[in-house]
């Protein structure tokens, strides 16, 4: 395949970015986004040039580093992560203008790597529950009902990538504070912090510079793990429940 | 865990930004409840000019001898600009903090529900902030007319809606206003916590459609009927 490829090149978070063309030659279908991108890399260093910085790590879809929006939808064309996307879902002679998650919360470290560094002050802030360490519990020990086990699982494959953030026009991360907030919320583990939780979690959230959810739905399309909108109404039942936090 | 090579940034002082939707979600609840009346007012119109001028008269003199003159009035004008500046302020601030949220815009934009909606709910909202002016110029304070002035309420709105360019203007405002409700009544059900599956999604949504149709027909009625010359 060959391809036209516009990338952001930006050096540092301080200076200003632009796009870049790149053409591209000899590129399998078979191959990978990130692949493709690896290519790239290879010949711009035989080149002399710098390469493209991107984040990947398992490239197996489950880890969430990987994330870059193409055509302007975050992880591409595909409901899966960047990694996952393979390049039989272009075409030949394509052009393919690739981003980094554009938030100010998610400020630009180089090229398409951003620091999601906000997504882990949003969990130190209540993302969690307090347990006594020990021995692990006997697994019936606390029986937690179908429907309730399937909702925490469900919202719990959320990776943290941060597409929805990408894909928001709000850049707001409420589905990714929604997801943590359902998981935790349907668990008996989770209801003793369950108020404070959601109160310090959307403060968090708000502080760091993310915008408000309007309920558009653009980051349930674009989360490669289908998380469901409804967790931001479940979420903001329980900030409602917790009095807004004051 | 990702090295912060950026200072954080995390101890301002904000409001809620679900607080502020919830302020939203609440008005416009309010807003919707009105519009049912008014609409189901408009309709009055269909019986007759002196059926529609006696109930003109009558929410004058709603409620008395316990309410004064206009008493019921003054207290839904009273809670509608409460609302009005309730709402509008809300959605300013949420404006304004999604602009904030990404100052380096994309460079290729895809065209979808998203995108269009961000910006139909917030241009289109100021849309129907002038068009309540204008309304109220029209047939509130009468500083607008459409045809010529006349001192039953009536003879007002049929010689209005019997030119085609005043049926238009409102007919305008019923597309923005369906726009509007056809997106405000899902998110305001989102941000009161309503939507807790995939099957209630699927309610509230239909729900939004039917209270919409059932408010943009509703008040297209009276004009069109007028054009038509069905109301005499």
């Amino acid at each position: 395949m060959k391809l036209a490829l516009s990338i952001w090149r930006q050096d540092n978070p301080k200076v200003p970015g632009r796009m870049v063309r790149y053409d591209i030659d000899g590129v399998s279908e078979d191959s990978s986004f990130l692949e493709m991108l690896d290519l790239l890399n290879e010949q711009l260093t035989e080149k002399g040039e710098e390469p493209v910085a991107f984040d990947s790590d398992c490239r197996e879809g489950i880890c969430g580093t990987c994330g870059v929006v193409i055509n302007g939808e975050a992880h591409g064309p595909e409901r899966t992560t960047t990694c996952q996307l393979h390049m039989r879902s272009f075409k030949d002679g394509d052009e393919i203008v690739i981003e980094p998650w554009r938030a100010d919360p998610f400020p630009v470290i180089k090229d398409l790597v951003v620091d999601r560094s906000a997504f882990d002050r949003i969990i130190a802030a209540g993302g969690f529950i307090s347990a006594n360490t020990g021995s692990a519990p006997d697994a019936h020990a606390t029986p937690v009902p179908k429907e309730h086990a399937d909702r925490a699982f469900m919202a719990a494959e959320c990776i943290g990538c941060g597409a929805c953030v990408a894909a928001c026009p709000n850049g707001s991360g409420s589905l990714f504070m929604g997801a943590k907030i359902t998981h935790l919320g349907e668990l008996p583990q989770g209801q003793p912090e369950r108020d404070a939780r959601v109160a310090a979690m959307t403060h968090q959230h708000d502080a760091e510079g993310f915008g408000g959810c309007t309920n558009l739905g653009e980051c349930t399309r674009a989360c490669p793990k289908g998380i469901p909108l409804n967790v931001i109404s479940q979420m903001n039942a329980d900030l409602r429940h917790a009095g807004y936090g004051r | 865990m990702a090295t912060s090579t950026l200072p954080a940034r995390g101890d301002r002082k904000v409001s809620s930004s679900i607080l502020l939707k919830t302020i939203m979600a609440a008005s416009g609840l309010f807003f919707i409840g009105y519009l049912l009346l008014h609409m189901y007012g408009n309709l009055m119109i269909l019986s007759g000019r002196e059926a529609f001028d006696e109930y003109a008269h009558h929410i004058r003199t709603f409620g008395e001898p316990m309410l004064p003159e206009k008493g019921l009035l003054w207290v839904l004008r009273i809670g509608l600009l409460a609302a009005l500046v309730a709402h509008v302020w809300s959605g300013m601030a949420l404006w304004r903090r999604a602009r904030g949220a990404r100052s380096v815009r994309y460079v290729k934009k895809r065209a979808g529900y998203g995108n269009f909606y961000a910006a139909a709910m917030r241009w289109g909202g100021l849309a129907l902030l002038a068009f309540v002016a204008f309304h109220l110029m029209h047939f509130t304070w009468q500083t607008v007319t459409i045809g010529e002035a006349h001192a039953s309420p009536a003879a007002r709105v049929i010689d209005s809606f019997s030119h085609w360019w005043g049926v238009g203007i409102y007919a305008l405002a019923m597309f923005f206003l369906g726009m509007h409700l056809l997106h405000g009544i899902w998110g305001a059900a989102m941000t009161l916590g309503l939507n807790t599956s995939l099957r209630r999604a699927e309610q509230i949504r239909l729900t939004s459609i039917v209270i919409t149709t059932i408010i943009v027909v509703g008040f297209l009625i009276p004009p069109f009927a007028i054009l038509f010359g069905l109301v005499d």
